[in-house]
């Protein structure tokens, strides 16, 4: 016992420093990584964002320089205020509101104290800075459009908030991140990767050289240019046609899939969402609820085509030999149909009609009888109506595109089941449903998706997905986009449609909107809408819509257009149509007085009739 | 005679390489520590790093003169040395420098000489002389307090030049007496006190004293019948009693204030986290740093000169005391793990050793040197890890120093000396 006394003792000292050893370095010691050592410093250079073209190669973002004046509370000492708030423009209690946030945030690490200083402000302030401590300038780079239009195409950046800084680890707070338009959907080619700079600190937190001589610090890499379909010439004359105007035009090159325009109207000035002013513009955008110019309307609104789905439906109805091109009816001004007679008007003058005839004075009575002959092709209505579903997804419609654009709305196209949910105790044939037959039942579709359906039209039966990206410098872009995606229609089909697109313009819907020496294929359509107002549901003037492509031959352009309670199609939406049409394939417009008419067109009127509190026509001329 | 001297040349060379492998790897460790940013050369004596290369190569020297002294030159002149190291402890009180608070060293003009650590291996020298003195018999109690006087001078000395820390090796020596064969309730003794201080210094006096009531209440009633056995429970109740009170009363009087903060903090007396936080960051503030510092080394450490708390001086004193907290950062769990294997072994044999030894005073001074090391260990490596209360002792072999190095140095080899020389000793 005397013997081993010592002996276990120091063994068991031993075993017990290795237990202890065990426990502060393996079972409660995070992971070690060089990024959460608070022994070290990393300082991060940003590389520049990547600019962006136009197609014509016309630069449209670039970057500026911004100073921010940043704080690190901990390190403040007492300072003469009155002389700094009058450096930095702000008032005093401007001044404490900031001093407590950041305090707030980290007595410790650096937060922003004012954003944005102008050029001069930053000359006497950095002359002075000296006299206050804690305080220092932070150059950032900025945003600096070349352009004012396209605001919902290129989009925007800012500072990334606590949502996307946990999605993904490399922005920290203060990073700038992408939050529209190609700014988003691009983020990672546009920014670059930071570089970090590893920097021992000492105790007193001072720098004393680079950490292991700076073998883990990295270089920026610059981010990359990206060259975009945009045509801004066009972009902007359809901001133009569009003012005191809300919709969208989306017009796409059929060739390629490649997206020459996507105005949204009403947009802004993307310059206002850069620099001091920026988060009190962005509340005044984001609270105009009327007019919503943050939403790209091209891509997001959500509304039942109209006459231009009728194309689908007769081409549908020729795929499945329903109908062919020498089917006609004789129109009286209504199409009757089911037991108890219901009666669906039309509006194409009434008499003879075939498949021409019937597309280019858009004969209602045509399409539902097209639409009808197809549903009941089958004895089972929900197996025609899965079929027919079939058919006009393969055109892009009822889901996201799979585009590299940041917003979308899948839009909805209705099948067998569908109805089965709808109906569950009733036997619903294809008179119960007849409204989809000329576009105004379930049916809801947004602009880019009637302008692919347009663009799948023009090339007889496939399209390529509709895309912003034009070029990446130094790498390819997606090979998705240029891969052509077939429809379920077989081409042979195409012809007959197409020639009654043409008639629309020679001598249907349209025949007033033809533009010398250009052969468009067009489709007029107006869409029934409807709001709720104080939980009274209320139809408002119809959505003018219109597509087109041009030239009927060898297609450039397809296009789609909504202007909002614009009444008929070819009032505003075919109007316009043709403008750009022109405007895209001659480089300038000839119809001068269509023109001046669409720009001085305001449509606000309209806009503000159901927030007026007073009962409301629609549909006037 | 041919055989003899090849004896007199038979060192332990286990020990030697163990010594050997924590000198060299303690100096990388205070290199380390101590050249962040002011590198200049290996052999620069205005820095740290270079004056323990220096001090180093003056240990070669003294076991070169250690060896080559007669083993018996140790056993005759042990009173001297002792003597002698009273002396130059005394002369403190007149000549000291005073350096963190305690007078224990000796300006030589550019370099320092702390006696106190000189006063180990001597006052080890001198109770083995007396234990193993053929007039001692150690289980005589008069003896006992010979020998505990001869201990207890130069940690008298010590703690009146105010370093605490140093006192507590004399301390270990309980160890060599217990092994020579003092009673074993001393030892008993020893423990139920120090557990008793620390139950009242965390539950309060009362609290103990009255559990320790009712514990010896049950005991009386249930397990003892004879009634004369009751006072002999009675007395070790109110001595008990008495020693918790005191205990009570010498923290709140007789320590310093710093000591009573780090008992505190040891202890968790504070029980709100927040100002628990508090006191760990203030108080504690070395402590605190030097466990970031070896958690934040992992399994494998951040490599030689790689550590960033070393490299940003987060840890003070990092090569003299927090030695260790390099180690753990530099080198991980296995490079600490291995230094701690290193030092469990180099005691365990000095242990094995002392046992081997024919002659008392070999196996006295021997256990001694065991005894003195380990407590150097425990508490130094227990400190840096936060397992006991902060008390500031150098890490044999590891922290910088001249004084220290020098005397373990001695400590060791005298003992290698005695060894070595073991066979000759009928």
């Amino acid at each position: 016992m005397r013997k081993v006394l010592l002996f276990g003792l120091v063994i068991l000292t031993g075993i017990c420093f290795i237990g202890r050893l065990f426990y502060l370095q393996i079972y409660t010691a995070d992971a070690y990584s060089i990024s959460n050592d608070n022994a070290i410093r990393k300082v991060f250079h940003y590389p520049k964002r990547g600019y962006i073209y136009d197609r014509n190669d016309s630069l449209l973002v670039a970057n500026q320089p911004s100073y921010d004046v940043m704080v690190i509370p901990r390190e403040v000492e007492p300072l003469d205020t009155i002389l700094f708030c009058s450096l930095l423009k702000i008032d005093k209690a401007t001044f404490f509101k900031s001093y407590k946030r950041a305090k707030n945030y980290s007595p410790r690490l650096p937060s922003p104290f004012l954003r944005h200083l102008s050029k001069e402000d930053y000359a006497f302030l950095s002359e002075k800075l000296r006299k206050f401590k804690g305080f220092y300038i932070q150059k950032r780079s900025v945003r600096d459009y070349q352009t004012s239009i396209g605001a919902n195409v290129l989009g925007y950046i800012a500072e990334a908030n606590t949502k996307e800084i946990t999605k993904d680890s490399y922005y920290r707070l203060g990073d700038l991140i992408g939050k529209q338009g190609v700014e988003i959907s691009y983020e990672k080619t546009l920014r670059g990767v930071k570089g970090v700079k590893y920097i021992q600190k000492n105790i007193y937190n001072r720098d004393i050289g680079a950490y292991k001589d700076g073998v883990f610090d990295t270089l920026p890499v610059p981010g990359k240019d990206i060259k975009i379909t945009i045509d801004s010439e066009l972009q902007a004359y359809g901001e133009l046609l569009m003012q005191n105007k809300i919709g969208g035009i989306v017009a796409i090159e059929p060739s390629t899939g490649e997206i020459l325009s996507l105005v949204s109207a009403p947009s802004y000035n993307p310059n206002v969402l850069v620099g001091r002013q920026r988060s009190k513009n962005y509340t005044k955008l984001y609270l105009d609820t009327i007019h919503r110019p943050l939403i790209d309307k091209g891509l997001t609104r959500m509304h039942v085509p109209g006459s231009p789905f009728k194309l689908l439906v007769a081409l549908t109805a020729l795929q499945e030999q329903a109908i062919d091109t020498k089917t006609n009816i004789i129109c009286s001004g209504k199409y009757i149909y089911g037991k108890k007679r219901r009666v669906m008007q039309c509006h194409c003058g009434g008499g003879f009609r075939n498949l021409n005839s019937g597309i280019s004075y858009s004969c209602n009575s045509y399409f539902a009888m097209a639409f009808r002959t197809t549903i009941e092709n089958t004895p089972n209505a929900s197996e025609s109506m899965d079929n027919w579903s079939n058919h006009i997804k393969s055109f892009g419609l009822g889901d996201f595109l799979g585009n590299d654009l940041s917003v979308g709305k899948k839009g909805n196209i209705p099948d067998g089941n569908y109805y089965n949910k709808w109906y569950p105790d009733f036997q619903w044939g294809a008179t119960t449903i007849i409204s989809n037959a000329i576009g105004q039942g379930e049916i809801l579709v947004t602009p880019i998706q009637l302008a692919n359906m347009t663009a799948a039209i023009a090339n007889k039966g496939y399209y390529y997905t509709p895309h912003i990206i034009k070029s990446i410098e130094g790498q390819t872009i997606n090979p998705n986009f240029s891969t052509p995606k077939q429809t379920s229609i077989s081409p042979e089909h195409f012809d007959a449609v197409i020639e009654g697109m043409h008639n629309v313009y020679t001598k249907g819907t349209a025949s007033f909107l033809k533009v010398p020496g250009i052969e468009i294929c067009g489709k007029t359509g107006t869409a029934e809408n409807f709001t709720k107002i104080d939980g009274v549901r209320q139809q408002l003037t119809d959505h003018s819509i219109f597509v087109a492509f041009a030239p009927k031959d060898d297609p450039k352009i397809a296009i789609a257009i909504l202007v909002e309670n614009g009444y008929y199609g070819s009032r505003w939406a075919g109007r316009i149509a043709s403008l750009m049409i022109e405007k895209h394939l001659k480089g300038e417009v000839t119809l001068k007085r269509m023109e001046r008419l669409v720009i001085e067109k305001s449509l606000e009127d309209e806009y503000l009739k159901p927030y007026s509190g007073e009962p409301f026509e629609i549909n006037e001329q | 005679m041919n055989l003899n001297r090849a004896n007199s040349f038979q060192l332990d060379w286990v020990t030697v390489i163990i010594f050997a492998a924590l000198v060299v790897f303690g100096y990388f460790n205070i290199l380390s520590a101590s050249s962040v940013g002011e590198f200049t050369s290996y052999f620069d004596i205005a820095k740290p790093y270079g004056k323990q290369l220096v001090f180093i190569v003056s240990s070669l020297i003294l076991i070169l003169l250690i060896l080559s002294v007669d083993a018996k030159f140790y056993e005759r002149f042990a009173s001297i040395i002792y003597l002698c190291s009273l002396v130059s402890l005394i002369g403190l009180f007149l000549a000291g420098k005073q350096i963190n608070g305690a007078t224990s060293w000796y300006d030589l003009g550019g370099m320092t000489l702390q006696p106190s650590e000189f006063a180990k291996f001597a006052t080890a020298l001198a109770l083995a002389k007396y234990i193993s003195d053929l007039q001692t018999n150690i289980r005589d109690q008069k003896d006992q307090i010979r020998a505990a006087i001869v201990v207890g001078l130069p940690a008298l000395l010590i703690l009146l030049q105010n370093d605490a820390g140093s006192t507590l090796v004399f301390l270990s020596l309980i160890f060599v007496f217990y092994r020579e064969g003092i009673p074993q309730y001393y030892i008993i003794f020893g423990v139920f006190v120090a557990l008793l201080g620390i139950a009242t210094l965390k539950f309060s006096a009362g609290l103990v004293c009255a559990v320790l009531a009712v514990i010896l209440l049950i005991y009386q009633l249930f397990f003892k019948r004879k009634k004369k056995k009751f006072k002999g429970i009675l007395t070790i109740l109110i001595f008990s009693i008495g020693i918790s009170c005191s205990i009570q009363w010498a923290f709140n009087n007789v320590l310093q204030n710093h000591q009573q903060d780090r008992i505190g903090l040891w202890l968790r007396l504070e029980k709100n986290p927040e100002k628990l936080q508090a006191m760990k960051r203030n108080i504690s503030y070395n402590l605190n740093e030097s466990e970031k510092a070896i958690r934040s080394g992992g399994v494998f450490g951040k490599g030689f000169m790689d550590g960033t708390r070393t490299r940003g001086k987060f840890v003070p004193e990092q090569h003299t005391d927090y030695i260790f907290s390099t180690i753990g950062e530099e080198w991980g769990f296995i490079g600490s793990s291995i230094v701690i294997v290193l030092f469990v072994l180099l005691i365990l044999r000095i242990l094995h050793l002392a046992e081997q030894q024919k002659s008392q005073f070999s196996r006295v001074y021997g256990y001694s040197v065991a005894s003195i090391l380990f407590v150097h260990f425990m508490i130094n490596i227990g400190m840096v890890m936060g397992l006991i209360p902060t008390i500031g002792i150098p890490l044999p072999f590891f922290s910088y120093g001249g004084s220290g190095l020098w005397a373990f140095t001695i400590l060791v080899f005298i003992f290698l000396k005695l060894d070595s020389n073991r066979l000759n000793e009928w």
